[in-house]
C-alpha cells in the first residue's frame, strides 16, 4: 500500500512480488499536501491550467508497450473476462491439455487473492503466474507487462490472460492483447450482455460455456446471443462446454489459427 | 469499482502537471465523463476524495462535465442520441450503431494556484 495517501494500488503482487509501479510507491511520489503548502506564499492568485487528457492514457501506453513486445516475438494474447464461476479455469484446463505439446502456451492468472488457480494450471502442465490485485477488481496493462516479463515467453507463444471475475471493470482496460473473449454460462440469465454491455462490445468473441446443462436448465441460449449482437453485432459466438467438449474443436481451431496469424505476421515485421 | 483505479490515475496527470506547469496547489478539477464511458459519477466523487487526500489536490473541488452518448447508424448513416449501447436506429431498426461519442474520461483542465 502507498504509504503517503493509502491508496490500495501497491497491494498487487505478481507471482508472490510486489507490483513495481513506476512512480506511485513513497512519498516522492504523491505530493504531500504540507510541502506543497510551504510554497503557497510564492503563489500567484488562481490561474487555469488546460490538460484534455485521457485517463486511460497511462494504461493504454503500456497496452502498446505490451502489443508491440507481444507482436514482435509472434504471440497471439487473448484476454478472457467473465463473472466469476463461468468456468475459465476450467476452459483453460481443457485448452492447455488439447493442445498440450503442440503449442507453446502461458498463462497468467488474475484474482484478488489466492495461488489456487495458477497452481490448477500448473498441474495441467502449463507455466502460469499468479497476479493477485488485493482489492483491485481487474487486471492492468502494466501488472502484465511485468508478468510478461516474469514468464519468460517462448517465441510464437500462446498467452492466456485469466481476468479477474467481473463483468464490469476490465472492459475498459487494454492489457495489450489480440482479443477480449467474454464468456457467459447458461447457468447466467440471458439478458446479462444487456445488463452489462460494456464488456460485450469490447470482446471479439464470445464462449457461451456450460452448454452440456442446456437440457436441464430454462435458459433461452438463442436469445442470450441475439442479446449480446445487439450490443455488438460483430461478435463471434462459439456455443462451447469444457466438460463434455462440445464446441470444443471449433474453439481450438480459432485459437491455432490466431497462433499462426501472429507467427506470420511476425516474420512479416523481420 | 475501478474508479478508484481511474482516480489515482487522475492525481498521476495532475501531479505530472504541477511538474511541467508548476503549481503547488489545485483548487478544482474539470472531469469530463461521458454517458456511456462506464463510470458511476457517485463512486467517482467518492474514489476522488480518497485519491486526492494527502496531495497536492486534497479538498480540490471536483466537477463533472457529463457528455451525452451519441452513435451513427452503420446501415443507415443516421445520427442519433444514445443512452445505452443495445439501442437500435429508430431510423432503420439497426443495432449496428457505433459510438461516436459520450465515452470519454478526460481530465479538461484545472484550476490551480
Amino acid at each position: 500500500m502507498c504509504t503517503t495517501c493509502g491508496c490500495g494500488i501497491g497491494q498487487a503482487l505478481i507471482g508472490g512480488h510486489a507490483l513495481q509501479r513506476s512512480r506511485q510507491h513513497g512519498g516522492q511520489m504523491h505530493f504531500r499536501a504540507r510541502e506543497a503548502n510551504e510554497h503557497v506564499a510564492d503563489a500567484g492568485a488562481s490561474r487555469i491550467v488546460k490538460l484534455e487528457q485521457d485517463i486511460l492514457a497511462k494504461n493504454n501506453g503500456y497496452a502498446d508497450a505490451n502489443r508491440r513486445y507481444l507482436s514482435e516475438q509472434g504471440i497471439f494474447a487473448l484476454n478472457l473476462v467473465s463473472s466469476p464461476g463461468s468456468g475459465k479455469t476450467t476452459l483453460l484446463v481443457k485448452t492447455i491439455a488439447a493442445l498440450n505439446g503442440a503449442q507453446p502456451l502461458a498463462v497468467i492468472e488474475g484474482d484478488q487473492q489466492t495461488d489456487n488457480d495458477a497452481a490448477r494450471i500448473r498441474s495441467a502442465g502449463a507455466p502460469a503466474i499468479q497476479i493477485n490485485t488485493g482489492k483491485g477488481c481487474h487486471l492492468d496493462a502494466q501488472m502484465v507487462g511485468q508478468a510478461m516479463q516474469q514468464l519468460g515467453l517462448q517465441d510464437g507463444s500462446l498467452l492466456l490472460i485469466e481476468n479477474v471475475g467481473n463483468l464490469v471493470c476490465p472492459a475498459s482496460f487494454d492489457l495489450g492483447e489480440a482479443h477480449k473473449v467474454v464468456i457467459l454460462s447458461v447457468t447466467e440469465g440471458e439478458d446479462k450482455p444487456l445488463k452489462y454491455p460494456d464488456m460485450f462490445r469490447a470482446a471479439d468473441i464470445m464462449l457461451l460455456n456450460k452448454c452440456d446443462l442446456l437440457p436441464h436448465l430454462v435458459f433461452d441460449a438463442d436469445l442470450a446471443i441475439e442479446y449480446a449482437r445487439r450490443i455488438n453485432p460483430q461478435l463471434q459466438v462459439i456455443r462451447i462446454s469444457a466438460t463434455s467438449g462440445e464446441g470444443m474443436a471449433e474453439w481450438l481451431g480459432w485459437v491455432k489459427d490466431g497462433c499462426r496469424n501472429a507467427v506470420a505476421a511476425k516474420q512479416h515485421i523481420v | 469499482m475501478h474508479e478508484m483505479s481511474l482516480a489515482e490515475s487522475m492525481l498521476q496527470i495532475i501531479e505530472d502537471a504541477a511538474r511541467t506547469q508548476k503549481f503547488t496547489r489545485v483548487k478544482t478539477v474539470w472531469l469530463e465523463i461521458g454517458q456511456l464511458a462506464c463510470v458511476e459519477i457517485e463512486a467517482m466523487r467518492f474514489c476522488f476524495d480518497a485519491a486526492m487526500s494527502g496531495s497536492i489536490a486534497e479538498q480540490a473541488r471536483l466537477e463533472i462535465v457529463e457528455t451525452p452518448g451519441r452513435g451513427r447508424c452503420v446501415k443507415c448513416s443516421l445520427e442519433i442520441p444514445i443512452a445505452t449501447l443495445y439501442e437500435s436506429c429508430p431510423g432503420c431498426g439497426s443495432y449496428e450503431v457505433r459510438v461516436t461519442g459520450g465515452n470519454e474520461m478526460r481530465v479538461k483542465e484545472l484550476e490551480v494556484e
